[in-house]
């Protein structure tokens, strides 16, 4: 089974510049800036510089680094549903 | 409220003049949008495998040689994408997934399927068996492409879409359900379009 | 939860289309009035939203073209198989209704508050759209940090906002590579930028630059890695990708 591999990074495949609105409407505060570390392979990057992946079924922030999972973002209607757990700490700018 | 966009339409969307056909709170589309959760993985055909699973054990593996050799069936079925789309009449190529399980020994009661990129996503077996599921690599005629989840998807279309996996590589056999990727983010675990169960909790 | 007026929260706001102009066959811009404008910083975005009769809703991001102080300007080319920016090049009008939020980003911004470091800004089409906004707010403070802008564009009918960059002021070079077509007499570069074309065109490390790369996802991939070939460390690069055809036009 093929693992991700990143050389095939296509044209749908985005960074953290992409959700800037909507991190800020999660968040409450500007997040492009901020300095995310993964939970899985310890490497901090502002989320700018994240691998998203935005599909109307929800937005994906993987590591840029080691490709795992930092943030998933769902909207169900005017809620965001965030889940974290794939970053060991998130620090605002 | 937010005002209308004058001239606005989106995707080409037809009437639902097929009301019945259409579940409640979806758009009709001729379209085919793309969702991209994940890169497009890339596996060559002779490296691709279907494989079904038990206990952290292949029952049961085809090659794509293998798979196409398989009866061929032609599906056409409505697709309801818990985006809102609906998408009436796709045209598949596609081998039972009946036929697949028939060939392995077992008493599972459900099933998580695992493909490419690591999305998986679970169905109760009653669900992939019965007529009810294929393994899909042809649409309308011609080779299923990557963006559409080829060479080969889950083709489940009584369930909303997000459970007909793309890039599915197989099925692994469970006694007990598992949710899969979307699912433990907040989606439905069953995702019936005709009771709207798009989120955990409807 | 704190209301609208709380500093950082985003909210929707509506904008009148004031004018609207072609830059290229496919691009065009406009200009928009947002009564609740708070101002933004050069190189930041806004998102579009729109909603049809039926309850339909898309949402979009767009760089802003402006300068900090200008009137809230964008320029969106038409993606073939897009979904709003056809509607925003083509159906869009005068005097319509569009909701907006923004200013956003924080990372793909410059503010001249290092004077010391020259800066690379390289633009892949419609990639240059933020960076007219910064060269617009450099000239508007009088800053003289010099600026390279190498824009990839696929032939000279294809640039966006070319008057303006035949005059883009003192300090500013231009360098345009164009990738599938050249007028006869070119004596340009033509191609895509290549590592070699980047050597040639980036400020040399020792100066401490600053790169600031936009435009389609593999474009800047290549860009990118290509700067960091050359001795530009990573942390010196920015990026903002724009997606392919598909993805989100």
């Amino acid at each position: 089974m093929t693992a991700f591999d990143e050389t095939q990074l296509d044209d749908s495949t985005l960074d953290g510049n992409a959700i800037g609105g909507q991190l800020q409407e999660v968040f409450g505060t500007e997040m492009t800036t901020a300095v995310g570390t993964c939970a899985t392979c310890g490497a901090t990057a502002q989320l700018a510089e994240t691998l998203v992946y935005l599909s109307a079924m929800g937005t994906v922030v993987r590591c840029r680094t080691c490709t795992a999972i930092l943030l998933v973002v769902i909207k169900r209607g005017e809620v965001n549903c965030v889940d974290m757990q794939g970053m060991a700490a998130l620090e605002p700018a | 409220m937010s005002p209308i966009s004058r001239g606005f339409h989106g995707r080409r969307r037809e009437s639902a003049g097929d009301a019945g056909r259409v579940p409640p709170g979806q758009y009709l589309t001729g379209d085919f949008p793309v969702l991209s959760a994940g890169p497009t993985p890339h596996t060559p055909l002779d490296k691709w495998t279907f494989s079904i699973r038990q206990d952290s054990d292949t029952s049961k593996s085809w090659s794509w040689a293998e798979i196409r050799d398989l009866p061929e069936e032609d599906v056409t079925a409505d697709i309801h994408c818990v985006t809102r789309w609906s998408k009436l009449d796709t045209r598949w190529q596609a081998v039972s997934i009946d036929t697949l399980l028939a060939q392995v020994e077992h008493e599972a009661r459900f099933v998580l399927a695992f493909c490419d990129g690591g999305y998986t996503t679970n169905l109760p077996l009653a669900d992939v068996t019965g007529g009810q599921a294929w393994l899909a690599y042809g649409y309308d005629g011609s080779p299923l492409r990557p963006e559409h989840g080829g060479p080969a998807r889950l083709l489940v279309p009584h369930l909303y879409f997000w459970k007909s996996a793309k890039w599915v590589r197989g099925l692994e056999l469970l006694d007990a359900d598992e949710p899969g990727f979307w699912e433990r983010y907040g989606y439905h675990n069953y995702g019936d379009p005709w009771r709207e169960q798009r989120y955990a909790g409807d | 939860m704190a209301g609208t007026a709380v500093r950082g929260r985003l909210t929707w706001q509506v904008a009148t289309v004031e004018s609207l102009r072609p830059e290229t066959a496919s691009v065009r811009t406009i200009d928009l009035d947002v009564p609740g404008w708070a101002g933004h910083q050069a190189g930041q975005h806004l998102d579009i939203r729109l909603t049809a009769d039926d309850g339909y809703v898309a949402e979009r991001s767009y760089s802003i073209a402006s300068a900090p102080g200008e009137a809230v300007m964008v320029t969106v080319e038409r993606l073939e198989n897009g979904e709003v920016s056809p509607y925003l090049t083509e159906e869009l009008r005068t005097g319509d209704q569009i909701e907006v939020r923004g200013p956003i980003g924080g990372y793909f911004v410059w503010d001249d508050a290092e004077a010391e470091s020259p800066v690379l800004l390289v633009a892949g089409g419609s990639g240059v759209v933020p960076f007219r906004s910064i060269l617009r707010y450099r000239a508007a403070i009088g800053s003289a940090v010099p600026f390279r802008l190498l824009y990839s564009a696929r032939s000279l009918t294809d640039v966006i906002y070319r008057a303006e960059l035949n005059h883009p002021g003192e300090g500013v070079e231009v360098i345009y590579t164009l990738t599938r077509q050249q007028p006869s007499g070119w004596s340009g570069h033509s191609g895509r930028v290549t590592p070699a074309l980047l050597g040639e065109v980036a400020w040399p490390v020792s100066q401490h630059p600053l790169a600031f790369v936009c435009g389609p996802t593999a474009f800047v991939e290549t860009v990118a890695a290509a700067l960091v070939d050359i001795g530009y460390p990573p942390d010196r690069i920015k990026t903002e990708r724009y997606g392919g055809t598909g993805a989100t036009g």
